[in-house]
C-alpha cells in the first residue's frame, strides 16, 4: 500500500461486544461481534476478518493496529487476575487495606470496604528504611527479601508488586528488592511503586503498584497471544494499545504498565466525541457513551477532554466515590455508572424498579438473545418499546426474539407490579434514562459547568437508542450521533496522538528554585517520556509539555502550571509566581498575599501532534429520504406508542431532514429520534438531532 | 404517565444544585487548606444558609461535630452583626467554643451571599487549626483562656479589605503563623466560590431569592425525618456508658424518646463537668448526638434545618456535656464522639437488628509539637495531629471495620505525608491482631502505631485519648473490644490523657482499641474463623480459648 492511504484498524474489547472499525481511505468499515471472555483475541481475529472482506484486503495490507481493552479493568472487578504477592516496608504490611480510615459513606453503618487485591497472607515486609529525604535509615535486609522470594516462589506466586516507604524519593530498595526477586523467582512478573506512580501517599501509590501487578500476567499473556495470531494471520506491523488518559502506548509500555490500558476504550470514546466537536465547531459536550455493561459521561472542553491524576476502579454498588481501589495514572475524568443494555432490571424491597448496576453481559446475555438469559434487561425493555427492530440487531448478526424480553419482563417486573407488558418496559427504560440524567447532572455541577446549553454526543451501541429521552430530561436541545455510532471507542482510537505522560515528585521552594536541577530533572523525565511515546509514534513529529505542580508552603492539594518551552533559569521564578497566583485566583477566587510557594512534583508529556483538522459543514436542502417502513414505538415523553417512520443509515444524504418520532438503523446501532425532535444529516455523515420547540 | 416538567421537579434540581454547590465550597477548603488535619484528613465543613439562619444545605465532610453547631453558629453571627448592616465583600469570623464549633481550634468564618444587590444567603464553613496558642491541642488546660486565642465575633474582611489588625493578632498568637493564616485566607475562599455559583444558579434559575425553596427542602426534609421516626417503635430508653475521663471515670447517661413528633435526646444523670479539657458545650453535645441517631434513623436524608428540628438534645447545664463558659473544652471531642455509641445503647434495646456494637468512637489522633532541625519556613518548630483510628463496632450482620473511623468521617493521615511536615519517622502502622471484640460478628481492628525522633531531639504528645480503661463493649454475648494503650518501646506504660514527653532513641508505641463484638464467639461461621486465621488477625491462643477451635498437626481446624 502506499504511504499517502495506511489502511488502519482499530478494535475495542467491551464487557459484551467487540468493536472493530477499518478505516480504508475515506471510508470506515465497522463489525460488531460478541466478546469471547476466555481468548478474547478470537472475537478481534473474526472481527477483523469480517471488516477485511467487506472492503477485499487482508491482514497483510494493514498499516498499524490500535487497540484498546477492557481486560484490565475486568479482571480487577471480578478479582481474576494473577495471584499477586505484595513486599512492603516491615511495620507497614496492611497500608492496603488501612486505606485512608475512612467510610466512603458518612451516615452508613453497614458498608464494607473494598477487599485489597493482595489478602494479607500474601502481604510480606522486609527490614529496610529510606526518610523523607532519600536518606537510608535501614539498609535492605537482602536476605530478608531472599527468603520471601523462594517462598513466594513455594506458593506460587505469579505477580508481586514491590512499595517500600519513600520509593518515590529514592528507588534503591525497590530497584534492589526486585532484582533479587527476579533472581530468585524467574518468570514472576514485578512492579515497583516507584515505577508504577513515583509519587507520595503510600496508600495511593501502593494500590497502583499491586493493581498492575495483579493484572499484568493475564494482560502480558493476552497481548502475547493476540500478537502471535495476528502475526499467524499474516500482519506484520505494530500493535499499539489506548491507554486511560487517551493515548497510545506501545506493547512494551503495555506489557509493563498495564494499569494504564484501564478504562482505555472510555478514553477512545471521548477522544471520539472531541474530535467530532471539533469538526463542527462545537466547543461544550457532554459525550455519552452507553454499551452493554455501562454508560460513561464526559464533558468536553475546547476539543478536550477533562482530564485527572487519579481513578479509582471497581467502586461499590452505588458507584460512591472512594468506594473503589485509587489508580493514580493519567486519565480522562468521566463519571461511569451501571446502565447499559445488559443491565438487569428487577424490583426491590419498596416494590421500586432498580435497574443495574449488574449487567448480563455477552453471556448469558439480555433475555431477547436467546442464550440462556432469562432476567429483564434494558435491551429487553428496548425491545418491547419497540426502539429495537428484531430482525436488524447488530446488523442481523444477533438474532432477537422479543418474546423472550416479553417474558422475562413480565415475569420480573410486570407481574410483581401488576404491570402491562410495555408498562413494565416503559418504567425499565425509564428508570434508566433518569439514572443517567443524574449522574450527568451531579457530574457538570462538580465541575462547576452547566449542562443544558450542551451539546450531547452520543455514541456507543445502546447510546443513540436513550440519547434523545436523556437529552429531553437534561434540557439538552442538540444531540449528534456520528458515523459508526455502535463502534465509537474503536473510531476513537483513529484519532487518538501517540504520547507517554510522566510525573515525578521533587521538592523545591519556588523562591530558591534550582534551575540547574530542574534542567536536569526534567530532561531525564523528557528522555524517558519520548522514548516511550517514540516507540508508539514512529517517525512523527513528537512535542513536549512540561509543567509543576506547586501550592503555597504548607498546603496539601497542588495546581498544575505550565513551565515555558525552553531552558528552565533561576530568575524564571517571578514569573512562575505570577503564573501560578493568576491560576489560583481562577481556580478559588482568592489568593493568599506573600505566601511561600513550594513545587511537589513535575510533568512531562510527549506527544504526536493531532491530525489536522477538518471543518464539517453543516448540511440542508438534502433529498427526501425514502423510509424503509414504520413501527410503532412507545416515546416517554409523550407518554404513548407512536408511529415511527423508519430509515436506512446509509442511503442518508447530507442534507437530509427527518421529523420524529423516527427510528434510523445502521448496522452498530439504531438511533430513535423521539416526537420533541427532528434530524437532519450533516455534511460529515452525522445525524444532528435538534429540539422542535428550539427552532 | 408524560412526564411535564413541574415545579416540583425545578424545586428537585434547584436543591440538588444546592447540594453540589456547597460540596464544591467545601472541596476548595480541602484542596487549599494548609493545615494537614484539613487537607489531608478533611476536618472541615461547609453549608448555605438562609437569612434566617436556617441551613439549607451542607456538604457532607469529615466531621459530624460541626452538624449543628455550625447551623446554629450562623444565628449568632446573624444576632450580633445584623442583616441590615452585612455589605458586600463582607466575612465575619469567630472560634468563640460555645457560639461556634466547640473548641478555640476551629475557625468558623461566614460570608454574606448578595445577588443582584440583595442579601440572598450567607455561607459559612469551619476548619481545624492545629495550633491557636495556649498550652496547645490537649486537655490539660484547666479553663478555656489557657487554650488559646480567643477571638470574638469580628470582621475579617469589611467590604474586601482584609482586617490587617486581626490577622496580625492571629499571627502572632499561634505556634504555626504560616498554616493558621494560610488557613484563614482559604476558609474565605471558599465561601466566596460558594456564593459565586450561587449567584449563578439564581440568575440560571431566575430565582430573586431563597425563601420558597428554603421552605421546600426544610418541609420535604422534616416530613421525611418524621416518616422515618413513625417506623420505630415509641417509648423511651435509657443507657449509660462509663468512660476513662481525665483523671476520674465519667458516666454518659442518655434517654432517648421516640414519639409522634420526633426523637428528644437527655443527657440527665451524666457526670458533672471535668476539671480538665474534656467538656463539651451544648452545641457539640447536639451535633454528635443528632448524627448518631441519623445513622440509624433516615441516612438517606440530606443534612439541614428540616432535618434536623424533629432531633432534639438537651443535657442539664454543669454535666460535661453541657458545660459553660470559662470551661476548658479544648478535647471535647474524647466526650462528644462517645455520643453516638451512648445513643446506640438506647435504640439497641428497641431496635437490636439496626444497631451496632461499640466501638472505638474517639479518634486516636497523634498529636505531636517539637523542635525542628533547621528552619521551620515561618513557624515555630512542629504540631501536628497524625489522625488515626481503631476499630468499630461489630454490626449485627457483620464484622466492625478495622482502623476506620466512625463517627468521625475524618481520614487518617498518610505515613509519608507525616514525615514531611514533622521529623518523626513512623516504625510501624499496622493493624493490632486478637483486638477486634470477639463474637459471632467481631469487632474492627485497631492498630499498632510506633514513632521515633528521625532529628535526635525529644517530641511532646498531647494525649487524648480513651478506651484504655473501659474498653467498647460487646454484646448478646459478644466480648469488648481491646483497650487501647500508650507506652514507651522500652516498657513504660503511659496515661491516656495529657502532656507527655517522648526522649531521643525512645519509641512511642500506640495501640488504638478495637471494637466490640456481638453474639457468641462459639458461634461464629466458621469460614470466617478460618479467613481471620490465614490472615494472622486471631491468635493460636484466641482461637483455642475464645472460639473453641482446635487445630490439628495438618493445620485444619475443627470445632
Amino acid at each position: 500500500m502506499s504511504s499517502r492511504s495506511p489502511i488502519r484498524l482499530a478494535a475495542d474489547i467491551g464487557g459484551t461486544f467487540t468493536d472493530i472499525v477499518l478505516e480504508h481511505g475515506d471510508r470506515l468499515l465497522t463489525a460488531k461481534v460478541l466478546t469471547t471472555p476466555r481468548a478474547p483475541e478470537m472475537a478481534v481475529i473474526d472481527g477483523t476478518r469480517v471488516v477485511l472482506d467487506d472492503a477485499g484486503l487482508a491482514f497483510a495490507d494493514i498499516s498499524v493496529f490500535l487497540h484498546g481493552t477492557t481486560l484490565a479493568t475486568n479482571a480487577v472487578i471480578e478479582r481474576k487476575g494473577a495471584r499477586t504477592a505484595l513486599i512492603a516496608t516491615d511495620g507497614f504490611r496492611d497500608v492496603i487495606e488501612i486505606a485512608d480510615e475512612s467510610r466512603y459513606d458518612q451516615y452508613d453503618v453497614f458498608i464494607e470496604k473494598p477487599k485489597p487485591l493482595v489478602p494479607r497472607e500474601l502481604r510480606f515486609t522486609v527490614p529496610e528504611r529510606m526518610d523523607v529525604e532519600g536518606k537510608v535509615r535501614l539498609q535492605l535486609d537482602e536476605d530478608a527479601v531472599r527468603s520471601v522470594a523462594r517462598r513466594l516462589k513455594d506458593i506460587s506466586i505469579e505477580a508481586v508488586a514491590i512499595a517500600f516507604l519513600h520509593s518515590y524519593v529514592n528507588p534503591a530498595h525497590e530497584i534492589r528488592a526486585g532484582e533479587i526477586v527476579r533472581e530468585e523467582c524467574p518468570g514472576i512478573a514485578v512492579t515497583l511503586s516507584s515505577e508504577a506512580c513515583p509519587e507520595a501517599r503510600e496508600y495511593e501509590r501502593t494500590s497502583t503498584a499491586v493493581a498492575n501487578a495483579y493484572v499484568q500476567p493475564l494482560i502480558a499473556g493476552y497481548l502475547e497471544r493476540l500478537a502471535k495470531s495476528f502475526t499467524a494471520a499474516g500482519y506484520r506491523n505494530e500493535i499499539h494499545l489506548m491507554t486511560s488518559g487517551g493515548s497510545l502506548a506501545s506493547l512494551e509500555t503495555a506489557r509493563r504498565f498495564p494499569v494504564r490500558l484501564v478504562e482505555s476504550g472510555p478514553a477512545g470514546g471521548a477522544i471520539l466525541a472531541a474530535d467530532i466537536a471539533m469538526e463542527r465547531g462545537e466547543k461544550r459536550i457532554l459525550s455519552f457513551d452507553m454499551g452493554g455493561t455501562t454508560a460513561k459521561i464526559c464533558l468536553i472542553e475546547d476539543g478536550t477532554p477533562l482530564k485527572a491524576r487519579t481513578f479509582e476502579v471497581d467502586r461499590a454498588s452505588r458507584f460512591l466515590k472512594g468506594s473503589g481501589l485509587p489508580l493514580r495514572i493519567p486519565v480522562i475524568e468521566m463519571v461511569e455508572i451501571g446502565a447499559g443494555g445488559g443491565s438487569i432490571a428487577r424490583v426491590d424491597a419498596l416494590k421500586r424498579v432498580q435497574v443495574g448496576p449488574d449487567s448480563a453481559g455477552s453471556e448469558p446475555g439480555p433475555a431477547s438473545y436467546g442464550l440462556g438469559g432469562t432476567q429483564p434487561t434494558v435491551t429487553d425493555a428496548d425491545v418491547v418499546l419497540g426502539k429495537i427492530d428484531p430482525a436488524r440487531f447488530a446488523g442481523g448478526k444477533i438474532p432477537i426474539h422479543a418474546d423472550k424480553a416479553a417474558a422475562a419482563l413480565d415475569s420480573d417486573i410486570g407481574g410483581p407490579l401488576g404491570m402491562s407488558t410495555l408498562t413494565a418496559a416503559y418504567g425499565v427504560a425509564e428508570i434508566v434514562d433518569e439514572n443517567m440524567a443524574n449522574a450527568a447532572r451531579v457530574h457538570a455541577v462538580e465541575r462547576g459547568v452547566a449542562i443544558a446549553e450542551r451539546t450531547l454526543i452520543a455514541f456507543g451501541g445502546a447510546a443513540p437508542l436513550h440519547a434523545a429521552r436523556l437529552a429531553e430530561k437534561l434540557g439538552i436541545d442538540r444531540v449528534i450521533v456520528p458515523l459508526g455510532a455502535g463502534v465509537g471507542s474503536a473510531i476513537g482510537f483513529l484519532k487518538a496522538p501517540a504520547a507517554y505522560e510522566l510525573v515525578r515528585s521533587r521538592y523545591m521552594l519556588l523562591d530558591s528554585l534550582d534551575a540547574a536541577a530542574t534542567n536536569a530533572l526534567l530532561g531525564e523525565m523528557a528522555d524517558e517520556a519520548t522514548g516511550r511515546a517514540r516507540s508508539a509514534a514512529g517517525d512523527r513529529p513528537l512535542s513536549t509539555t512540561r509543567g509543576a505542580f506547586m501550592r503555597y508552603a504548607g498546603q496539601g492539594h497542588e495546581i498544575h502550571v505550565v513551565l515555558p518551552d525552553r531552558t528552565i533559569q533561576s530568575d524564571d521564578a517571578a514569573a512562575l509566581r505570577t503564573t501560578f497566583e493568576a491560576e489560583y485566583r481562577r481556580l478559588f477566587e482568592r489568593h493568599i498575599p506573600n505566601a511561600a510557594i513550594e513545587i511537589m512534583s513535575w510533568s512531562v508529556a510527549v506527544s504526536t501532534a493531532l491530525p489536522a483538522q477538518r471543518r464539517i459543514p453543516s448540511a440542508t436542502g438534502g433529498p427526501a429520504a425514502p423510509p424503509s417502513g414504520t413501527r410503532l414505538v412507545y416515546d416517554a415523553g409523550l407518554g404513548a406508542e407512536v408511529e415511527a417512520l423508519v430509515y436506512e443509515r446509509d442511503v442518508l444524504k447530507a442534507g437530509t431532514g427527518i421529523a420524529g418520532p423516527a427510528i434510523v438503523i445502521e448496522e452498530g446501532t439504531s438511533t430513535l429520534v423521539s416526537s420533541s425532535f427532528e434530524l437532519n444529516v450533516d455534511g460529515g455523515g452525522a445525524l444532528v438531532l435538534t429540539r422542535k420547540e428550539a427552532k | 404517565m408524560a412526564e411535564r416538567a413541574t415545579g416540583d421537579i425545578e424545586r428537585q434540581i434547584q436543591w440538588n444544585r444546592l447540594i453540589a454547590i456547597v460540596e464544591e465550597q467545601a472541596q476548595v477548603l480541602l484542596r487549599t487548606a494548609f493545615s494537614p488535619i484539613v487537607r489531608e484528613a478533611g476536618d472541615l465543613s461547609a453549608g448555605v444558609f438562609d437569612t434566617q439562619g436556617r441551613m439549607l444545605a451542607q456538604a457532607v465532610t469529615g466531621t459530624p461535630g460541626h452538624v449543628n453547631s455550625m447551623a446554629e453558629s450562623v444565628k449568632h453571627f446573624i444576632a450580633h452583626f445584623g442583616l441590615e448592616s452585612m455589605k458586600p465583600g463582607d466575612a465575619y469570623i469567630t472560634n468563640d467554643p460555645w457560639m461556634g464549633t466547640g473548641h478555640l481550634n476551629d475557625f468558623v468564618i461566614t460570608t454574606p451571599c448578595f445577588h443582584n444587590g440583595r442579601l440572598v444567603a450567607l455561607f459559612s464553613c469551619t476548619s481545624h487549626l492545629i495550633d491557636i496558642g495556649g498550652i496547645g491541642f490537649g486537655p490539660d488546660g484547666t479553663d478555656v483562656f489557657m487554650e488559646g486565642l480567643y477571638i470574638p465575633f469580628l470582621k475579617l474582611i469589611e467590604e474586601g479589605q482584609v482586617n490587617e489588625t486581626l490577622i496580625a493578632m492571629i499571627k502572632a498568637n499561634t505556634r504555626l503563623p504560616v498554616d493558621t493564616i494560610g488557613d484563614t485566607y482559604s476558609l474565605a475562599a471558599c465561601n466566596d466560590v460558594g456564593c459565586r455559583r450561587l449567584t449563578e444558579m439564581m440568575t440560571e434559575f431566575r430565582l430573586a431569592d431563597l425563601d420558597d425553596l428554603g421552605a421546600y427542602i426544610c418541609d420535604r426534609s422534616r416530613e421525611a425525618v418524621l416518616a422515618e421516626v413513625a417506623k420505630l417503635p415509641k417509648g423511651s430508653w435509657t443507657n449509660t456508658m462509663v468512660t476513662d475521663g481525665y483523671d476520674s471515670p465519667i458516666a454518659l447517661t442518655a434517654t432517648v424518646t421516640v414519639s409522634d413528633e420526633g426523637i428528644h435526646v437527655d443527657y440527665t444523670g451524666t457526670s458533672p463537668a471535668a476539671a480538665r479539657g474534656i467538656n463539651v458545650p451544648h452545641s457539640y453535645t447536639t451535633a454528635y448526638t443528632v448524627f448518631g441517631l441519623a445513622c440509624i434513623v433516615g441516612s438517606r436524608i440530606p443534612n439541614n434545618a428540616g432535618s434536623l428540628a424533629p432531633l432534639t438534645v438537651s443535657a442539664p447545664e454543669g454535666t460535661i456535656l453541657n458545660a459553660p463558659k470559662p470551661a476548658p473544652v479544648c478535647s471535647r471531642h474524647v466526650i462528644g464522639q462517645m455520643l453516638p455509641d451512648v445513643v446506640f445503647g438506647c435504640l439497641r434495646q428497641a431496635i437490636p437488628d439496626r444497631v451496632p456494637a461499640e466501638g472505638t468512637s474517639c479518634l486516636w489522633n497523634l498529636n505531636v509539637r517539637g523542635r525542628v532541625s533547621g528552619g521551620a519556613g515561618g513557624n515555630y518548630g512542629f504540631s501536628m495531629a497524625v489522625t488515626s483510628n481503631g476499630g468499630t463496632g461489630a454490626r449485627p450482620h457483620a464484622d466492625g471495620l478495622s482502623a476506620t473511623a466512625y463517627p468521625s468521617g475524618v481520614k487518617g493521615t498518610p505515613v509519608e505525608i507525616a514525615e514531611q511536615i514533622t521529623p518523626l519517622i513512623f516504625w510501624r502502622k499496622e493493624y493490632r491482631p486478637d483486638s477486634g471484640g470477639a463474637g459471632r460478628t467481631r469487632g474492627g481492628h485497631g492498630q499498632i502505631i510506633e514513632i521515633e525522633s528521625r532529628i535526635g531531639e525529644p517530641f511532646e504528645l498531647l494525649a487524648a485519648y480513651d478506651r484504655i480503661v473501659h474498653p467498647a463493649r460487646g454484646r448478646d454475648g459478644g466480648q469488648d473490644g481491646a483497650p487501647g494503650s500508650v507506652s514507651f518501646k522500652s516498657g513504660q506504660k503511659l496515661k491516656g490523657k495529657g502532656f507527655l514527653m517522648v526522649p531521643p532513641d525512645e519509641r512511642l508505641v500506640v495501640m488504638t482499641p478495637g471494637g466490640g463484638g456481638i453474639g457468641d464467639p462459639r458461634t461464629r461461621d466458621a469460614a470466617a474463623i478460618e479467613r481471620d486465621a490465614k490472615a494472622g488477625l486471631v491468635s493460636e491462643e484466641a482461637l483455642r480459648t475464645t472460639y473453641r477451635v482446635g487445630g490439628d498437626a495438618d493445620g485444619s481446624r475443627h470445632r
